[in-house]
């Protein structure tokens, strides 16, 4: 079957429409899913719910879905870096939901996985913690989340191959693959399709039976805290 | 007088024992990986590396690396990555020996708060209630009073909770504290402060 698409716009087609919910994957600006997003501003699909860590900042990411009011709802760990997002969620615009980052990756995992709910210690005595179940293990207090069960996943990774295999680069990986497990249908975008047989299946991060559409591009990779030191001597 | 940041970071840093794997907030605990002199840590950054290294050289910066507080770092011959579900299933999972991390208040009953202030702007919490729920150990490091000269550390907690009774150690200021049954025992005073004007700080219970 092919996976290999020619664009992000192409990859889209027949796959998004209003009102989704819609994994996506990257921390901050690293390992987001970029082209896709673009995609996805330009088909101009509405009352989107996003399960993504951040929010992107406000021209770039995620960000540039709030701007043309396409987002309805996010499920959301940290959103401190977007002044268009604070001024839409205090001004009632725009719903959000926060989810301590481990557990939204494990609601992804779960989500993935076929497991619709697992007990945490996270949030237990906080304000996440209210309205969910508390169950007692080895005398100690838990809550039950749910499994992340999304329409979609994007995902961004370094390479693929044409089965689509994947193969992330350093910290980039963070939640592309919980967010590829947790989705009907996954497209990925990599900087580099190679053929199948040319990547070594030892080192593969995520098996392409997790991904359905792929597609090839140039990507921006903006920097959000550009921070050095100096040469020494 | 009372400790600086380099100070209160440096005395945290004594907490860390050979071989541990430890995370480190933003803001002060950033700085105790400048203090950890001999000893073998390895640094965990939640997004998904076990083995940080320094900020990288001008021109090295490199987007697909960076902390948890998005800055451009560098890895080290250790270094591994992983995705964001096993990163914090390490850390759920309590492999992670000690987490130091930043607060906005302390309770005597070992709460934490440094996540939000209703009404003011509201960021999330990201990893900090993975973090606290789950490490072995929870060492604090703050101002031992805000802005406005009051306590931090309190007998309760005002803001919404990070995570209920998991603080083991609080490092301020002002000196070294303790979480232990009925309150907060005193373990040392930062140098040339006295135990009275720690006390004064303090609006938690001292047993």
């Amino acid at each position: 079957m092919k996976k290999v698409y020619g664009s992000a716009a192409e990859a889209l087609e027949g796959v998004l429409s209003d009102g989704m919910l819609i994994a996506s994957g990257g921390f901050g600006l690293c390992g987001i899913p970029e082209l896709l997003l673009q995609a996805i501003k330009e088909n101009g699909a509405k009352n989107l719910t996003f399960a993504s860590n951040n929010a992107g900042v406000d021209d770039f990411g995620i960000g540039i879905l709030l701007q043309t009011r396409q987002v309805k709802k996010m499920i959301s760990s940290y959103v401190g870096e977007n002044a268009e997002f604070m001024r839409q969620y205090l001004s009632g615009e725009l719903e959000l939901e926060f989810n301590p980052q481990g557990t939204l990756a494990e609601r992804m995992r779960a989500g993935g996985c076929g497991i619709p709910g697992f007990y945490t210690k996270t949030g237990v005595g906080t304000v996440i913690a209210d309205g969910k179940e508390v169950k007692t293990f080895n005398g100690e207090e838990y809550i039950l989340e749910e499994g992340i069960f999304a329409d979609l996943s994007i995902v961004k990774a370094w390479k693929a191959d044409e089965t689509g295999n994947l193969i992330f680069r350093k910290t980039a990986r963070n939640f592309n693959p919980p967010a590829a497990m947790c989705g009907k249908v996954c497209i990925v975008e990599v900087e580099e399709i190679v053929p199948t047989g040319s990547l070594d299946p030892d080192m593969i991060h995520l098996p392409g039976i997790y991904v359905h559409r792929i597609i090839q591009g140039e990507h921006e990779k903006r920097i959000e805290q550009r921070t050095v030191r100096q040469r020494e001597g | 007088m009372p400790w600086d940041r380099n100070q209160m970071a440096a005395r945290a840093a004594q907490e860390l024992e050979d071989g541990m794997y430890v995370n480190l907030g933003i803001g002060i605990p950033t700085l105790v990986a400048n203090y950890v002199g001999d000893k073998d840590i390895t640094l965990q950054s939640e997004n998904g590396m076990l083995g940080m290294g320094p900020f990288p050289i001008e021109g090295d910066e490199d987007a697909d690396l960076i902390n948890a507080g998005k800055q451009t770092i560098t890895e080290l011959d250790r270094t591994a990555y992983f995705d964001s579900a096993m990163s914090f299933g390490m850390i759920r999972g309590g492999k992670i020996a000690a987490a130091i991390l930043g607060a906005m208040e302390v309770g005597e009953n070992g709460d934490l708060a440094n996540w939000m202030i209703p009404g003011k702007l509201v960021k999330g919490m990201g990893g900090a209630m993975d973090l606290v729920a789950g490490v072995g150990r929870v060492i604090v490091v703050m101002d031992h009073t805000n802005k406005h000269g009051e306590s931090k550390v309190l007998k309760s907690c005002t803001l919404p909770l990070t995570g209920k009774g998991v603080v083991n150690r609080i490092i301020t200021n002002l000196g070294v504290l303790d979480v232990v049954e009925g309150g907060l025992r005193l373990v040392e005073c930062a140098d040339g402060v006295t135990e009275e004007e720690l006390r004064a700080a303090t609006e938690a219970t001292l047993v």
